[in-house]
């Protein structure tokens, strides 16, 4: 049986293109422009899910992507919106949340149960006994959900677009249409977005049996696409509002980041269900869906229609229905007075009988399906007179009682709004900078009103966006009925009149929450989820509000609403999933590195071989021998990813010693010294080595993980200063390499022609000068405490120079080594690492840096603070210690010092020292401890590594192997 | 996502953005007493209202400072430092 009506006018559907698909199990057809909801509709199924707590049987209630009960798994795709998907062709769809199929769910026996499961359930169950939570949860885990996640789905991959308007409009309505128009004529460049499939709104389907909207809509539809100032963009949602008009756009492929200069919302009102027993049976729907069914897709929603109505709207619903040729046996009218408008006259020509200060006491199914309506006067307090139900048989029953706002973006935007007792509806009081509301969002429901209200929003953000707007703005008529029914409620003593469809929400679990306690609407909401399913109360909020106003005595305006956060809709993950980006920077070597077969690791932002593998060695193995080729020939190192700084300027020295803790005044030309920073704390933050060229000019590293920090902070104090000063970062524009060992004097003497010799060139000496041919820095550093010289070279000589040392040392057996082997060098010599050898708390003096703090200097950063903590000692001190050789027990990085059950410390860095035969680390201990000698007991597992504090440096102590005779 | 003006490079989006706290006044250090120099270096203001505050300009390496009502978080307006603001 199908129940597919003759063509309709505008109808959305390709009676050309039939498809296929099957819902569980059974083969169906629909065309193209049917949505699964519709197709099966119009083969007269009737229930398309299960709700949520009590598996009742759940049919069409929106048709407008709020039918969270008819929520259908499409393969991998889950929690498919059946009342708004496009149908697909071979589509296999089943509804979720059932055990054995949506017709004979085994799990509706929970319907039977329901007053064993009363509001807060969920949380009464998981508090007491405690021991019972994981039990319940496994319970309700299986008894409830939404679609079952195939963890097989592919990652699919889906970039992001940015896109600009002058003027963003959401909603394609009469309202939003108009403000587009308006907008675009003044040349702004207009975006329309509407989450409908097609544009027109509710000119589509309110027509209430007449032509007159539909012309409206292709008059204004064909105006618009010819500007080419205007995109028009159904089937796109607008998921939320964010700062400075950034809207994420969100179509089937993709997200959309659209900036705006100015935004219309014109969003609409989504229809509200009437409360009354069994108003979820299957069969009973808002006046809207009923309309979109016949217009969009030519479905005969029922045969005979009772029509719950409590506003003009419902009356224009009943003479399309009769248009589509249903009957309709009554129409039920909340008002004592009916309705007095033009719609009431025409439903009363065609000779429907209307029942006006009548309600729905109770929604009669059977087998499954609406059969009757029983129909009662209220009294005049609204309370059903039961002694004179009437029962009229009928296969569907349409409520036409209210409406609430579309105003999520509205809040979104900081709009502050207000209940109008006018039109029974929350409306826009005072809008945000350059959001404006136009249309039944805006409190404006008169069709006429909405086509001005566009209008004057469209200009009105035109004008925000910088153009010009010539002549009077419209006046638009203020509203004098209410569209919304203060009170669509019809109580039953058995209840299960249901207030949210998501959650299976009845009002007595209202007055329940609120007796006990939760008389607040974040409260109530938090404890009774009203609003917190798929649909994010867009048809119970409302409805929740005018309970709880009710319970206490207040206005809907008192209560407030919650807050709507975006996203608007549910959004596919995988739209808001994108590429993973991990930058990282690679040094001009890097093709030399990965040529030698480097192992990398990740430092900072950078790319640093940890070692380079050799064949057949292990890790271990290789490092030990870069080690050993360093000590006793000659090694290579690429140190590029050193923050490297130009400092320029009269004030240069001075400012240096503003903010290293040092004294670099009386550094000569052509020297460098260790610098450490200390922050306003006074706690160490970077170290690195300042060279000075020339009286004005000094060249200075920072630490790899450092230089982005160093050289920003460096910049705001000098903002703060306004010294004469200029700062670089010449981190990229510099290649950096150490050579290193005892052969390194004479292999770089093969490269340059400057004097090597220890009396030319002294340790810590500067000069700028050539390494085969090409400019460079060349400086003498300890570094890894052997001879050493660090060779700092434009980025573009890199490669060349990295040759020509490698060649020039071939005969030493020049080998590079990586940042493992340099650690372990430097290790050995006790040099630090900021940032692991020192914490966020570590001042000089703990990490045993004191000597290099020079007090007697006007100003640096963080001197005053080092004055205050000289007062109070340091809290822990950084000491050397050392294993026993062959030493079982080794601890790690992070391992803890415990004497007598007290922490007493912890390790910082620790590796095994071929040079000296056992393992060496760095700890950060209690200052009781430091002696040399004392024993530091490190944990390690259930047993204690016995390690003994020796004095720094472990290796060379007196400093000779960096400063080798020639 | 906001938008912040840089002085230099216009209207940019804030995550080109980093920001460097409020703009605060160093008690000299050679006379205030160490209460007053912890209180400095430890606390920051809390109290809502119009702040000026330092931004940074992350690819043009521009510091600047911007006069920001941090209640509604609308930046009133932004300048180089040392220079007079402007209106």
């Amino acid at each position: 049986m199908t129940t597919r009506l003759p063509p309709v006018d505008g109808e959305w559907i390709d009676r050309k293109k039939s498809l296929g698909f099957r819902f569980e199990g059974g083969d169906f057809t629909g065309f193209a422009g049917d949505t699964p909801a519709s197709a099966l509709w119009a083969a007269g199924v009737r229930t398309l899910g299960r709700s949520f707590k009590y598996h009742r049987p759940r049919g069409l209630l929106s048709a407008a992507n709020h039918d969270v009960n008819a929520m259908v798994q499409w393969g991998q795709k889950l929690n498919t919106r059946a009342d708004v998907e496009a149908l697909v062709d071979g589509m296999v769809l089943d509804a979720i949340n059932t055990q054995g199929g949506v017709a004979s769910d085994r799990l509706r026996i929970l319907n039977s149960l329901g007053r064993f499961l009363p509001v807060g359930f969920y949380y009464k169950a998981f508090h007491r006994p405690k021991a019972l939570a994981a039990f319940w949860e496994r319970v309700f885990r299986r008894l409830t959900g939404l679609g079952r996640l195939d963890f097989s789905t592919p990652h699919i991959r889906t970039p992001k677009r940015y896109d600009y308007a002058d003027v963003l409009v959401v909603g394609a309505g009469p309202s939003g249409l108009s403000a587009a128009l308006a907008a675009a004529r003044t040349g702004a460049q207009v975006v329309v977005v509407d989450e409908n499939a097609r544009i027109g709104g509710s000119l589509v389907y309110q027509r209430g049996g007449a032509a007159a909207t539909l012309d409206r809509l292709r008059a204004l539809e064909v105006e618009l696409r010819a500007m080419p100032n205007v995109s028009l963009r159904p089937a796109t949602l607008a998921a939320g509002w964010y700062t400075d008009h950034w809207v994420p756009l969100i179509d089937a492929t993709r997200m959309t980041k659209l900036r705006a200069r100015a935004v219309v919302v014109a969003g609409g009102v989504f229809e509200q269900p009437a409360v009354f027993r069994g108003n979820d049976v299957p069969g009973v729907m808002l006046a809207s869906a009923a309309q979109r069914l016949v217009y969009r897709h030519a479905v005969k929603p029922m045969n005979t229609a009772v029509a719950l109505v409590g506003n003009a709207d419902g009356y224009r619903a009943v003479l399309d229905l009769l248009a589509a040729g249903v009957t309709v046996a009554a129409v039920v009218d909340l008002r004592p007075a009916g309705e007095p408008g033009p719609f009431g006259g025409a439903v009363r020509d065609h000779g429907v009988r209307v029942l006006a200060g009548h309600g729905v006491y109770e929604a009669v199914a059977e087998g499954d399906r609406l059969a009757a309506a029983l129909v009662c006067p209220l009294d005049a307090a609204g309370n059903a007179v039961t002694g004179k139900v009437t029962r009229i048989p009928c296969d569907g029953l349409v409520m036409s009682v209210g409406w609430a706002p579309a105003a999520a973006m509205l809040y979104q935007a900081g709009t502050r709004m207000r209940f109008d007792p006018v039109t029974q509806q929350f409306v826009p009081e005072r809008l945000g900078d350059g959001i404006f509301a136009a249309g039944r969002v805006n409190g404006v429901h008169d069709i006429e009103a909405r086509f001005l209200d566009g209008t004057r929003a469209g200009l009105e953000a035109a004008r925000h966006a910088g153009r010009t707007v010539e002549g009077p703005m419209p006046v638009v008529p203020a509203e004098t009925v209410a569209p919304s029914h203060p009170w669509p409620f019809v109580s039953h003593p058995s209840g299960k009149d249901f207030v949210d469809f998501d959650e299976d929400l009845q009002t007595k679990d209202f007055a329940n929450a609120v007796q006990e306690g939760f008389d607040n609407i974040e409260l109530l909401k938090r404890y009774s989820t009203v609003g917190m399913g798929p649909s994010q109360g867009k048809h119970s909020n409302m409805n929740a509000i005018r309970i709880l106003a009710k319970l206490r005595g207040m206005q809907p305006g008192e209560v407030g609403t919650t807050t709507a956060r975006p996203f608007f809709h549910p959004v596919p993950l995988s739209h808001l999933a994108g590429r993973g980006f991990h930058p990282h920077r690679e040094t001009p070597f890097h093709p030399r590195h990965v040529a030698l077969g480097a192992k990398w690791m990740q430092a900072g932002i950078w790319l640093r071989p940890e070692y380079y593998e050799v064949a057949g060695e292990s890790r271990e193995a290789c490092i030990r021998a870069e080690v050993r080729a360093v000590r006793s020939g000659v090694g290579l190192i690429d140190v590029g990813t050193l923050g490297k700084l130009e400092l320029r300027g009269p004030d240069a020295a001075k400012f240096l010693e503003r903010v290293y803790v040092g004294k670099f005044a009386g550094l000569k030309p052509g020297m460098t010294r260790y610098g450490v920073m200390v922050d306003e704390s006074g706690v160490v933050i970077d170290d690195g080595v300042i060279a000075r060229l020339s009286d004005e000019h000094f060249y200075f590293t920072t630490t790899t993980t450092g230089s982005a920090t160093v050289y920003r902070e460096l910049q705001r104090l000098n903002a703060e200063w306004n010294m004469e000063i200029g700062i670089v970062n010449a981190t990229g524009a510099f290649a950096a390499l150490n050579l290193a060992g005892p052969h390194s004097r004479a292999v770089l003497g093969r490269l340059t022609s400057v004097d090597l010799t220890h009396a030319a060139f002294p340790y810590l000496g500067l000069r700028e000068t050539e390494v085969a041919g090409a400019p460079v820095r060349l400086m003498r550093v300890g570094f890894v405490g052997e001879t050493g010289y660090e060779i700092h070279v434009p980025a573009e000589y890199a490669l060349h120079v990295w040759d020509a040392i490698m060649e020039a040392g071939r005969a030493e057996g020049i080998r590079p080594f990586g940042v493992e082997a340099q650690r372990m060098l430097r290790l050995e010599k006790g040099h630090i690492i900021v940032g692991q050898d020192t914490d966020g708390l570590t001042t000089p003096d703990e990490a045993a840096l004191e000597w290099a703090v020079k007090m007697d200097k006007p100003f640096f950063v963080g001197q005053r603070s080092l004055a205050i903590l000289k007062k109070r000692g340091p809290r822990q001190k950084l000491v050397g210690f050392a294993l026993e050789p062959g030493a079982s027990v080794v601890p790690k990085e992070c391992h803890l010092v415990i004497i007598d059950g007290a922490i007493k410390g912890r390790v910082t860095s620790i590796g095994f020292s071929e040079a000296l035969g056992h393992h060496v680390g760095l700890a950060l201990v209690a200052p009781d401890i430091t002696a040399e000698g004392t024993a530091l007991p490190i944990r390690v597992d259930n047993a204690y590594a016995a390690a003994r504090v020796v004095p720094l440096p472990f290796y060379d102590p007196a400093g000779d192997r960096q400063k080798l005779p020639d | 996502m906001k938008l912040l003006c840089c002085p230099v490079n216009g209207l940019r989006p804030v995550s080109e953005f980093a920001y460097g706290g409020e703009v605060r006044a160093m008690p000299d250090p050679a006379t205030c007493s160490d209460d007053q120099w912890a209180d400095h270096v430890f606390n920051r203001s809390g109290i809502p209202g119009v702040k000026i505050e330092w931004w940074y300009h992350l690819p043009s390496g521009v510091w600047f400072h911007a006069e920001r009502d941090v209640v509604a978080d609308r930046v009133l307006r932004t300048w180089m430092p040392g220079e007079e603001a402007a209106p």
